[in-house]
């Protein structure tokens, strides 16, 4: 058990050198080299330890649970193997009592027993769920260091897209595709949010995971204690592309870390809300990618899945429908759907698949303003058509729910 | 023929849903055709369609169904396992560069269907199988409370096994992990056959199991023996109750989920999108409102299993048993407080985690205590190593361990780091197998001498048993291992070399399983080669405890020939040691159901319906529907569902039977 | 069945019904049917979350208050009550042994049925051609499904209502068929009791929302 608390750092070169070199062949030889490289392979443990605080006192929650439970576990499985042995048919030195069925100590004791357990472990889990909900900030950046007030916190935004990961740094402007870093002992702050399906950010050695769903933001905070580099993915099977869904998160020293971002600035490029669209498209095992600009709101179009022009905000609708929605004239606000990432979107039955469109102002296109402005309702009264231009395309036909057939707008 | 009138016909079936161009499907689909081809020959050579049509297909009698259910489980479990094979196979080649033998289509196909059917068409039909079979013998009926019901729900499972077969070799299986979700699974990301197969069968199949789970309550309740008050029931008995009721109370909710989705799917409304409002993690939540008693519904039953097999081969008296009812019924009510312990992963406030955390762990303090009654039942027993009670000395020590890890799961932030990893991976198969999987073979080592008059071979059994037991272990443990590492599921390809050596572990692991339940099928084969070695003609060849073992091996139609009066919780032991005398005269005619083909013709017809609604084939539906409603309306009318057994027949079968027992003394 | 579970006389346990009646056919149906009954309403159970969870997702297209017409809602749930109480007379009339009277309220309370589904579709219609399709919003799809799941009910209740009828006329009031009429009656106040709950969750409050 000596390797299983060590700290882990990038692999070790020499243990790949020995595996790497198994062709199909030698396979068979690994039977026979079983101890050896499982002792070999026994530093790679990387949730027992991690290189941040928040997985490091998740994986002490892993082992003082584990020892609590053995408390009464070992007993259990040596009681097993005791009784079994003792009294087999063959012993009949044992004693036999074959109306022996009640014991009220005894059921006593083995209700209380894991009661007892339950209770410490219950306690433990209230305390470490509070302590560790990925949505509170941190208190301290290591076991023995506090936070630095004077570092703000490192924000990132992270999207999950078929089938990579973006991360866009709203402080520094820049984004990156399948790369992440951030500097050691500084907290990070990640909003995690998806383009299309559910997924799950998790980086092992920074901070347990926590799923990334489209127009739903999630939020993790962590910190990373060493410099290295460490494995990141999608912990939630998302599609065909799922098993090159991975990154490299580096650990950084400050001025490691600016050069990071430097080398990002250079990389030139920049994201706006075309070339997501482009990014977004599925595709398999991206390389790294690096954007020296990016659109400072595209983080929360994505958020709000209405990064393509005219679709509404989800944070507008949601503001709309608690107002009461848009009435009946909110059954035209519809559009057909043209863009797309897939093949076909429309069900056999159903009609042409479409979204809403966002209700824009000349002056704020995309309707955030139109949001803003409901948000802050000084009347009650219903807002049937408030705000609300009428759109000019070809409306939603009722017969097109029987039909499944609906005019296309070149919209 | 225009395109419009092929689409008419066939919908969406095309030539091109053929998998003609995957070499693994073709040598499958050519060897499954082979092997189907000459079953068909052999039947209708030996002239056997007739008699199975009439003895089994059509049988209303609770043990032939039970038979027959576990046949379509361990048949099934064949088609899991080799998913499972393949999945493990691919695991451990693809490194370093290599993709495997598996494209990414393939794969995800391969692990959603282990999954389901490994569930839905193995665990479930083995668990029901069993219950069918010994529940209503425990307590003293002559058949379930609606045996029609029964025959009926027995072939709807059927059919959802029959769709999952077809997806293999017309069109797809779904790409979406076995529970899903959507948006994954919704007609944006999943536009193909696969999901429709995944929702049909299941819909097919929950039917059938809703409709046992009724038919099962209502039999224990109502058609126990006099004396056989509720604490006087077999703990096998009480364990069925809870797994039906808990199928009753959970399986509704899977038939909306999945009927919402395939709204979604179809008809394009907005539960599960991401769009219009929709919200995908109502889909998860529901699902595992379902999911998680389901675990249950399989447990519990292995569970039962367990305690008869303890007490009988412990030669004793079961240890608390009323502690043990409770602990199941706690069990029954805890499993529906649990759910979100799937997705603590999902966001929910600490506190709402939490109470999902402690809920489960709580569980598992009914569940303890059930462990040391089992202890303590073999606590100054005579323990007899048969193999019904091996399998339960290695659930003990395999189940406490996967116990344990299930409870390091139910603590949010060490299920954050370990969610969806080889970890969990390996704690379910931890349970599933260490305890239903062992549960359903320690009960069909234990009653098969009941269902089929003869034992079975102990050298194959334990043969079969060493290779699961040592073959589990070496699969399961390096992916717990794996999962320390931070490997996460269904992972086609992975770069890191030093994984490598686990996969290959496990894969020998899978292989080692592989060979058990090839002892299994040699074990089943040779028992009945040497069936007049391994017979049995007392009926009781386990000196056992329980009602199932007063009758004869195996039993006539009608059970008993007269219904037994209970006056113990283990009443043939209570009998055998008063000094029960068999009755050997004033037998009368007996009441039995009759058969009927109806359950099989409706359930095919909701296979067909099924098909048609995946491949869009909407005129084949819709005749399907009409002529299942045609049928199913057509069967009320017949108001003559029943007959009497003359009493000269119960004279004859019950006279041979007190000939053989004079004869094994 | 009465038989001695005690000791008999002789002071030797009983161990077997020496001399046993079958249970009676049907025994086990009202339980079962009770149960079938329970299953179903967690079907609706469900529904009612899924509308409780999406029922305030219009996606900026119109609200209850839009859409219903509790004035014509109102009738149909008239129709549905008084649909039970016409069952409600069958039963007693059954009770009675009188076939025709019997006949009579069952065709009564089919036609208050169908009159209730008519106008749910008429409703439904009017809603679909306005352009409130179960597509248009997270909203709509749960209350068309909630709803017309219940209509679903209405209408198999109503196939099954006329099958009975068909077996009353053929083979009477007898034991069967007055088994049958019980489950059915059981079934039709189930989707009474069910309507009340939409009338009131979703409709009700719907519009005062």
């Amino acid at each position: 058990m000596s390797g299983l608390l060590r700290r882990s750092y990038p692999l070790a070169p020499q243990r790949k050198l020995i595996l790497i070199r198994l062709g199909p062949v030698s396979r068979l030889k690994i039977l026979a080299l079983l101890p050896l490289a499982v002792a070999l392979s026994g530093c790679n443990y990387v949730v027992l330890a991690p290189a941040g605080d928040i997985a490091a006192q998740q994986r002490d929650l892993v082992i003082i649970s584990t020892v609590l439970m053995l408390l009464i576990v070992v007993p259990v499985m040596a009681l097993t193997v005791l009784f079994a042995w003792r009294y087999r048919q063959s012993n009949s030195s044992a004693r036999y009592e074959p109306d022996w069925d009640h014991s009220t100590k005894l059921e006593l004791v083995i209700w209380s027993a894991p009661l007892l357990i339950i209770v410490c472990l219950g306690a433990l889990t209230w305390m470490g769920t509070h302590l560790l909900d990925p949505y509170r900030t941190l208190g301290r950046v290591h076991a023995d260091r506090a936070i630095d007030q004077s570092k703000a916190p490192l924000e990132v935004d992270v999207v999950a897209l078929d089938w990579k990961w973006l991360f866009i740094y709203p402080d520094y402007g820049i984004a990156t595709v399948n790369d992440l870093a951030a500097p050691v002992d500084r907290p990070i702050n990640f909003r995690i949010t998806a383009s299309s399906v559910m997924n799950s950010f998790y980086i092992p050695a920074l901070a347990g995971q926590i799923y990334a769903m489209p127009g739903m933001e999630t939020k993790l905070h962590a910190v990373v204690n060493h410099t290295g580099t460490y494995k990141g993915f999608s912990a939630n099977y998302s599609g065909a592309g799922f098993s090159g869904m991975h990154f490299n998160f580096q650990g950084l020293d400050d001025n490691g870390f600016d050069a990071w971002v430097a080398q990002a600035k250079s990389a030139g490029g920049s994201l706006g809300r075309s070339e997501y669209l482009q990014l977004e498209k599925p595709s398999e095992n991206e390389p790294v990618r690096r954007y020296g600009t990016v659109d400072t709101d595209l983080y929360r179009l994505i958020l709000n899945m209405c990064v393509e022009t005219g679709k509404m905000c989800q944070s507008e609708m949601m503001a709309i429908d608690a107002k009461g929605g848009l009435g009946h004239e909110g059954l035209n606000n519809t559009l057909p759907l043209s863009y797309d990432k897939y093949a076909r979107r429309g069900t056999a039955l159903g009609p042409e698949p479409s979204f809403v469109a966002g209700t824009c102002t000349p002056d704020a296109p995309q309707g955030a303003a139109t949001a803003a402005s409901i948000k802050a309702p000084l009347d009650t009264a219903p807002l049937v058509g408030a705000g609300l231009r009428r759109p000019t395309f070809a409306p939603l036909k009722s017969s097109s729910f029987f039909l499944g057939q609906r005019p296309k707008s070149d919209s | 023929m225009s395109p419009d009138l092929l689409k008419l016909i066939f919908g969406r079936l095309g030539i091109d849903s053929l998998p003609l161009h995957e070499p693994i499907l073709v040598g499958t689909f050519v060897m499954v055709a082979l092997g189907g081809t000459a079953l068909l020959a052999g039947l209708t050579y030996f002239r056997l369609w007739g008699y199975l049509w009439r003895e089994w297909f059509t049988t209303v009698d609770h043990k032939r169904i039970g038979i027959m259910y576990m046949i379509l489980g361990i048949v099934m479990l064949l088609r899991g396992f080799a998913d499972a094979l393949m999945m493990r196979a691919q695991q451990a080649l693809a490194f370093n560069g290599s993709e495997g033998f598996l494209p990414a289509h393939h794969y995800d196909q391969v692990f959603t269907a282990h999954g389901v059917i490994m569930i839905f068409f193995v665990a479930m039909p083995l668990v029901t199988g069993l219950m069918n079979y010994v529940v209503p013998l425990q307590i003293g009926a002559r058949d379930v409370s609606f045996p029609f019901l029964n025959n009926f729900s027995f072939w709807m499972t059927v059919g959802g096994a029959v769709l999952v077969m077809l997806s293999l070799f017309i069109g797809e299986f779904a790409r979406t992990g076995w529970l899903a979700y959507p948006p994954l699974s919704n007609i944006g990301y999943s536009p193909d056959v696969g999901v429709d197969y995944y929702i049909w069968a299941l819909q097919v199949a929950g039917v059938g199991t809703t409709l046992s789970g009724i038919n099962l309550i209502c039999t224990i309740v109502k058609l126990r023996c006099p004396g056989m008050t509720m604490m006087r029931m077999p703990v096998f008995t009480w364990t069925s109750l809870c797994t039906n009721i808990l199928i009753v109370a959970s399986f509704p909710v899977l038939t909306v989920v999945l009927a919402l989705l395939s709204l979604d799917r179809y008809v394009g409304t907005n539960f599960f999108t991401n769009d219009f409002g929709g919200s995908p993690m109502m889909y998860v939540n529901l699902i595992w409102i379902w999911g998680h008693p389901e675990v249950y519904i399989l447990v519990l039953p292995a569970f039962g299993i367990f305690s008869e097999v303890t007490s009988t081969f412990s030669g004793k008296r079961l240890f608390g048993y009323t502690s043990m009812v409770y602990a199941t019924v706690v069990i029954t009510i805890l499993s529906y407080l649990v759910w979100l312990h799937h997705f603590f992963t999902m966001g929910s406030g600490a506190s709402v985690n939490s109470f999902f955390g402690i809920t489960t762990m709580i569980i598992s303090i009914p569940t303890g205590a059930k462990m040391f009654n089992w202890l303590f039942t073999m606590y100054r027993g005579r323990i007899r190593y048969e193999l019904p009670m091996l399998w339960t000395i290695a659930f003990m020590l395999t189940f406490v361990l996967g116990g344990m890890t299930g409870v390091l799961l139910a603590v949010p932030p060490a299920d954050f780091v370990l969610h969806n990893s080889l970890f969990l991976i390996a704690h379910f198969h931890n349970v599933i197998i260490g305890g239903v999987v062992f549960g359903a073979f320690a009960g069909i080592n234990y009653w098969f001498p009941k269902a089929f008059g003869f034992r079975l071979d102990p050298f194959w059994g334990k043969l079969s048993f060493w290779f699961w037991v040592t073959g589990f272990y070496m699969a399961f443990m390096p992916l717990y291992v794996l999962g320390l590492m931070g490997v996460t599921r269904r992972l086609r390809v992975f770069d890191d070399p030093s994984l490598q050596i686990w996969f290959v572990i496990a894969a020998i692991g899978a292989g080692l399983v592989a060979l058990g339940i090839g002892c299994m099928l040699m074990q089943f084969a040779v028992s009945f080669l040497k069936r007049e070695q391994l017979k049995d003609v007392t009926g009781d060849p386990w000196d056992a405890r329980t009602l199932e073992w007063a009758t004869s091996s195996p039993p006539p139609d009608y059970n008993f020939a007269f219904t037994p009066v209970v006056h113990d919780n283990d009443a043939w032991w209570d009998m055998k040691k008063r000094g029960y005398q068999r009755p050997l005269i004033g037998f009368k005619s007996i009441h039995m159901p009759s058969s009927t083909g109806t359950g099989i013709i409706l359930a095919g017809f909701a296979t067909a319906m099924g098909f048609g609604l995946i491949w869009y084939i909407w005129w084949l539906s819709a005749a399907s529907f009409i002529a299942m409603l045609a049928v199913g309306i057509g069967h009320t009318f017949n108001y003559h569902r029943d007959f009497d057994i003359p009493a000269d027949d119960v004279i004859r079968t019950e006279d041979a039977r007190t000939k053989l027992l004079a004869g094994a003394k | 069945m009465t038989i001695a579970v005690n000791p008999s006389q002789t002071g030797e346990p009983v161990f077997y019904v020496a001399d046993e009646h079958p249970h009676p056919e049907g025994y086990s149906t009202s339980l079962g049917f009770w149960i079938y009954l329970m299953s179903d309403c967690l079907i609706f159970a469900m529904l009612f979350a899924a509308f409780g969870v999406l029922g305030a997702n219009y996606a900026a297209g119109p609200a209850p208050k839009d859409l219903f017409d509790l004035d014509l809602v109102a009738v149909n749930t008239s129709m549905l009550l008084l649909s039970s109480i016409t069952y409600g007379f069958a039963m007693l009339t059954m009770q009675q042994n009188k076939i025709a009277q019997t006949q009579m309220w069952l065709l009564i309370t089919g036609l208050f049925g169908a009159a209730f589904i008519g106008i749910e579709l008429t409703e439904f219609a009017h809603m679909i051609h306005e352009g409130a399709t179960p597509q248009r919003s997270a909203f709509l799809s749960a209350f068309f499904t909630l709803v017309g799941t219940h209509g679903l009910h209405v209408s198999c209740g109503l196939i099954w209502l006329v099958t009975l009828m068909v077996q009353v006329w053929r083979f009477g009031l007898i034991e069967a068929n007055r088994r049958r009429l019980m489950c059915l009656s059981m079934f039709w106040h189930f989707l009474d009791v069910v309507w009340i709950g939409v009338f009131t969750f979703v409709y009700l409050l719907g519009v005062l929302r």
